[in-house]
């Protein structure tokens, strides 16, 4: 038992972190929003140069085969700088696709960051899928590349699409593993949640040392101290169940983590907004790119309920 | 990275794991804070020490296994999971041993561990005053030089079971002319039944004397009882409560058997949707703990300090532990109101988690000025 990150996982955030802070993400998401994507799949392009939709495909299709703990440390990373797209959605489909035809057409694009891919459920929402070359849906038959996508709809998260697909499209597989795919799409969110939380408590930290009132700075007052120090227990604890579930990938490990990642990013979302008073309200201030984002993975991939449901069935677990 | 524990660790689960089923009492021990079940209490932690349970982590010239951190956290895990009884010498295990490992002599090792280990001498901690409660270091009990010792004068308080505890540590005032309230404060260890000290047991919130306070008058301790040098008492005392303590106050094994068993009686009463997610969040929570120690055992193993790290651990699982007993009392409904049991007993003694071992108050101002770095404040 050795539950610590070693130094080539730690160099791999870190040397991803200081691309994206290079990379000026707020204004990239601005950008996104509109629905320019250009700068976005720039960017897209160079996260897939640093390894990490390969993370997510098997070494047959130019993938590095599939590794969720360096998946869930570069999703932190990809939440903590708010990067748009269907980010969750594009490793999702390298798991659904495992039929050697498709797999063979599809996947080395994905690996390379050439192409997005996203996914709907039943008849759910499928996340950007005007700026995805891949839509895949998952019916009663199993997985089919849709033709298109509908309209767009637009999210609590202005840098999220949501986009219906449009029915029929060729079946790529009659029993795609999907509990596998569901289990890397929650890990991921809650991955990409624990860091929207973290760079929401981060950015509330410098603010009220910076911001002064009644003469002193606002982190002085005890009240303003002990939300964040909440925020910060919320978020602490909600690392390692992110980390020992990419280790076990069991469904109640996941949902442990995308409950309570969630959780904590939304409640730092919240104490974020309060301590910035009307400043955080502002949709022209950065924070909001954060804020709204929290409330949108909690209920992506899987609610609170549904996540805590998994949790309870079953036996003695750990 | 993983989670795996070695084979010699397996082995040596297994083993707890069979000795536990073959001794643990197979009816509850009565309450540790009463006079009765102390004496019970402390037999069992004699039965642990004949075969090298009580201290597993401390060396084997100790009563020890020489086990480790990690060994240690299985070790709990099984301890709790056979529901065995409260530990009597919490106190003396978890704040004194580590300060005699760090700060004490050879010989008051040789002297004080053994018969911890065995719960022949059960220790009491007299840190609080009536006066130094969270503003610890304002505390008055002060020492005299004397002939081969100090005199010890003043009060103690809510000394947890000095009531029926053999010996005691604390601070006090060496030195009344320092300019600062931590210098000046010696460290030392002194006897309950001696002369000239008074124990006045307090009944708390559910009427049983759990704790105490204590008079001093006059009352003399030889110099071979000082821990450390004297007039340094506050480093001493404080850096023994930041790191191994953040991992060894309460364990995750304490968490996952209450969890565990507050899942089965979910179950049991026909899975009642209205707690279901307060039943999901306290698996959660235990799981969380068990990781969150995991990675601060792995760090500690690594040569790191883990210092304010602790108040985050402090704060979380005192409110857990909150959380959970509710939980059972409220599934429980008109059964939770009686006293006795042992979801109201576990439910009256974590009311206390937010306030002993520093205030959660106390805890998050640690937080926010030592971890996120936040100035010193308004208070
Ligand atoms: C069950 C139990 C067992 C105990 N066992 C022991 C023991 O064995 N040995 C021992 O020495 N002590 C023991 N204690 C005492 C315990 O350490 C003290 O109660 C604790 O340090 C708080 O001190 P106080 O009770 O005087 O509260 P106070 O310090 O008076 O605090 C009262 C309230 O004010 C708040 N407060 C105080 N200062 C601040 C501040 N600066 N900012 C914000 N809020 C503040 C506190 O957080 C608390 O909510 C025990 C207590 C209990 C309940």
């Amino acid at each position: 038992m050795r539950f610590l990150l070693d130094a080539e996982q730690r160099e791999f955030a870190a040397s991803l972190d200081a691309m994206l802070t290079a990379a000026d993400t707020p204004s990239v998401v601005r950008d996104w929003s509109r629905g320019d994507h250009a700068r976005g799949r720039a960017l897209w392009r160079r996260i897939a140069e640093a390894g990490v939709f390969a993370l997510a495909v098997p070494e047959a299709y130019e993938g590095l085969g599939q590794h969720p703990v360096e998946l869930a440390l570069a999703f932190v990373e990809l939440g903590r700088h708010a990067v748009p797209g269907p980010l969750v959605e594009t490793v999702t489909a390298a798991t659904l696709l495992t039929e050697p035809g498709p797999a063979k057409r599809l996947l080395p694009a994905l690996a390379a960051g050439e192409t997005m891919a996203t996914v709907a459920r039943d008849h759910g929402y499928a996340l950007d899928g005007e700026a995805a070359g891949i839509h895949l849906s998952l019916t009663a038959e199993g997985l089919r590349l849709a033709p298109g996508h509908g309209p767009v709809r637009p999210s609590l998260d202005p840098a999220r699409r949501l986009t219906p697909l449009d029915p029929g499209g060729e079946l790529l597989a009659t029993g795609p593993p999907l509990a596998p795919a569901l289990l890397l799409a929650r890990l991921t969110t809650a991955a990409q949640a624990l860091g929207v939380g973290l760079a929401l408590l981060d950015r509330t930290v410098t603010h009220v040392k910076r911001r002064t009132q009644f003469g002193v700075p606002i982190g002085s007052f005890q009240t303003v101290r002990h939300q964040l120090a909440d925020a910060r227990i919320a978020l602490e604890f909600a690392r390692p169940l992110l980390l020992g579930a990419a280790l076990t990938m069991t469904a109640e490990d996941v949902a442990a983590a995308k409950v309570t990642a969630c959780e904590a990013a939304y409640r730092t979302a919240r104490t974020a907004l309060q301590l910035h008073g009307a400043i955080g309200y502002t949709a022209e201030y950065d924070l909001s790119l954060w804020l709204t984002k929290a409330r949108a993975l909690r209920t992506a991939w899987g609610s609170p309920d549904e996540c805590r449901d998994t949790v309870l069935s079953g036996g003695r677990r750990w | 990275m993983d989670l795996a524990f070695t084979q010699e660790d397996e082995a040596f689960r297994a083993e707890a794991r069979s000795w536990l089923h073959a001794h643990v009492p197979t009816s509850p021990l009565p309450s540790l804070e009463t006079e009765e079940g102390f004496a019970a209490h402390r037999a069992w932690e004699a039965e642990l020490a004949a075969d090298r349970w009580s201290v597993v982590n401390w060396p084997t010239a100790y009563g020890g296994r020489d086990a480790g951190i990690v060994r240690w956290l299985v070790f709990e895990e099984e301890y709790y999971a056979a529901g065995a009884p409260g530990r009597v010498n919490q106190n003396g295990i978890s704040l004194l041993a580590p300060t005699l490992f760090d700060h004490g002599t050879q010989e008051q090792r040789d002297r004080v561990l053994p018969s911890m280990a065995t719960g022949r001498t059960v220790w009491a901690q007299a840190w609080s005053e009536p006066e130094a409660g969270s503003d610890l270091a304002s505390l008055r009990a002060k020492g005299v030089r004397t002939e081969g010792g100090w005199m010890l004068s003043g009060q103690k308080t809510w000394s947890s079971r000095a009531a029926f505890a053999d010996r005691a540590f604390g601070l006090f005032r060496t030195d009344p002319d320092t300019p600062k309230p931590h210098q000046g404060l010696t460290y030392l260890m002194f006897d309950l039944r001696a002369p000239g000290v008074t124990v006045r047991p307090i009944r708390r919130l559910d009427g049983k004397p759990a704790f105490a306070e204590l008079f001093l008058d006059e009352v003399f301790v030889p110099d071979e009882d000082v821990i450390g040098e004297p007039g340094r008492g506050w480093r001493i005392a404080m850096s023994t409560a930041g790191n191994e303590r953040g991992l060894m106050l309460r364990s995750p094994g304490r968490f996952l058997a209450a969890a565990d068993r507050l899942h089965t009686l979910w179950q049991s009463l026909g899975s009642p949707g209205a707690t279901r997610s307060r039943v999901a969040d306290a698996l959660i929570g235990a799981r969380a703990y068990q990781l969150f120690t995991y990675a601060a055992a792995s760090r500690f193993l690594e040569g790191e300090t883990l210092g304010p790290e602790s108040s985050l651990n402090k704060v979380f699982w005192s409110e857990y532990d909150i959380a959970l007993t509710e939980t059972a009392l409220d599934l429980l409904g008109e059964e939770g109101e009686l006293a006795d049991t042992d979801w109201s007993e576990r439910y009256v003694f974590s009311l206390a988690g937010p306030i002993y071992a520093g205030t959660n108050e106390i805890q998050r101002d640690i937080i926010a000025e030592r971890l996120l770095g936040l100035p010193k404040g308004r208070r």
